[in-house]
């Protein structure tokens, strides 16, 4: 049997599979995060250079990349709802908001952790820093305009507006911020080979994989809600609501 | 259809000079806020120096997006925008020509005050030439962007506060190529890649705003 996309593009049937994906991809989170968690406090060695406070990596660094992915995943739904006007593109990209900036402020907290004992600063004019920041701030800034628009086609329609034009924009903020002031490490992994100890690594994967977990059962449920409240009118709601 | 774009422009001239109040308002709130500043931490000139550039770009953008919130609305009320959008011209032509007579409207007198508050701030005059001309590149910009903010906010309660929220974050490149070409030309290491870069960056938004800006317009007024 052929996956038909379309078939599933449908919010109807999209509920359904949201309902039987969701509890695998809670789950798979859970267990991810306990062995991840495991790893990074207990498995994985001191750090020479950093001694113990480095271990916030395992949280700090997972949570920076979905808090930057996720506004990537929401974009592209942007798109692709402006241009085929498809319902449940724009429900998806109003349910990964909350979970994207939740993951933005994480990162930043945790890089606050992180920093006073590295850096002895809580906070400093970074260029990642910063730019986070202002990721942080996009993402407010779309949820706000979601939440001032009444009219559902309107909200989503604008929220898609600003995503991509925000999206257009964050590599520029980057790179401007960037040139401005520099402080953070590099990246630890390149595409060459990285520069750590390997079980760090692979905690940190691990944890990645958790954080990437939870942000998908976190948007599903929400996207369940969102479909009910929008289709309460029809009569497969109604089945489900009221059997 | 560039006599659209011009009888946009024009129309808006004309209202603008018909009431003078509207829109001076913002250029008195961009001097005042301006002004604050030395009050508040002190009339230091070193101090004053370093922060000049920033403090009257900073202010630049929040007086751009306190007059921007109007920049359709009140059009909207009297029913013209949406003879406007009907009309058989791009709507693109018309966000561009709106965009361009708000920046007639509020940049360029902003230009004609900055030499003024550059001698608050004890700048050079080196450095108030190209505080000038960062401005003159960099508030196009913020008029370009603005007007998709605009659009997007029309008509909403709390249209003004939410538009900050919403483009505020964009500003931020502008924000930092600008001031820091006048810190470059302060520390003495000139200021043309900044400049160059500003300039990029408007070069960018106007090839992209006025677009996303009709596209705004369309879902709002719908």
């Amino acid at each position: 049997m052929a996956f038909n996309l379309y078939y599933y593009a449908a919010p109807a049937t999209f509920y359904g599979l949201a309902g039987r994906l969701i509890p695998w991809f809670a789950w798979g989170a859970a267990v991810l995060a306990v062995i991840g968690l495991y790893i990074g406090f207990f498995v994985a060695p001191t750090d020479f250079q950093q001694g113990e406070a480095y271990r916030v990596i395992f949280i700090h660094v997972p949570a920076a990349w979905m808090g930057m992915f996720i506004y990537l995943v929401m974009a592209f739904w942007s798109a692709i709802g402006l241009a085929f006007k498809t319902r449940l593109s724009f429900m998806m990209a109003r349910a990964l908001a909350p979970t994207g900036a939740l993951f933005t402020f994480i990162s930043l907290w945790t890089g606050a952790l992180w920093g006073k004992p590295m850096w002895g600063a809580w906070w400093v004019w970074d260029a990642r820093l910063t730019s986070t920041l202002i990721l942080l701030f996009l993402y407010i800034g779309i949820m706000a305009l979601w939440a001032a628009i009444d009219d559902r086609n309107r909200g989503d329609k604008a929220g898609a507006l600003l995503t991509l034009i925000g999206a257009v924009n964050v590599p520029i903020i980057y790179f401007s911020v960037q040139w401005w002031n520099t402080l953070h490490q590099g990246a630890s992994i390149k595409p060459s080979g990285t520069s750590m100890d390997e079980i760090m690594l692979t905690g940190m994967l691990i944890m990645a994989f958790a954080a990437w977990f939870y942000a998908i059962a976190a948007a599903l449920t929400r996207v369940r809600t969102l479909i009910l409240e929008r289709e309460r009118h029809t009569d497969w709601v109604k089945r489900i609501l009221e059997p | 259809m560039l006599r659209f774009t011009l009888t946009v422009i024009r129309r808006d001239l004309l209202l603008a000079a018909r009431r003078r109040g509207d829109w001076l308002t913002s250029q008195f709130f961009f001097v005042m806020v301006v002004s604050m500043f030395p009050l508040g931490i002190g009339a230091d000139p070193n101090m004053l120096r370093m922060i000049g550039p920033g403090v009257v770009w900073v202010a630049a953008l929040l007086a751009s997006l306190l007059s921007l919130s109007r920049l359709f609305a009140d059009d909207h009320r009297d029913g013209s925008l949406e003879q406007m959008l009907l009309s058989p011209e791009p709507t693109v032509l018309l966000t561009l020509g709106k965009a361009l007579a708000h920046w007639l409207i509020y940049g360029i007198p902003l230009l004609i005050i900055t030499p003024v508050l550059g001698i608050q701030f004890a700048l050079p005059g080196e450095a108030i030439l190209i505080l000038v001309v960062s401005l003159l590149i960099g508030t196009p910009i913020l008029s370009l962007l603005g007007s998709v903010g605009a659009a997007l906010t029309l008509g909403l309660r709390g249209g003004g506060v939410l538009l900050t929220l919403l483009i505020l974050p964009l500003y931020v490149p502008a924000l930092i190529f600008g001031a820091s070409a006048v810190d470059a030309t302060l520390a003495g290491t000139g200021a043309e890649a900044h400049l160059s870069l500003l300039a990029a960056f408007l070069v960018m938004c106007l090839l992209i705003s006025p677009w996303v800006a009709a596209a705004a317009l369309r879902v709002s007024v719908d």
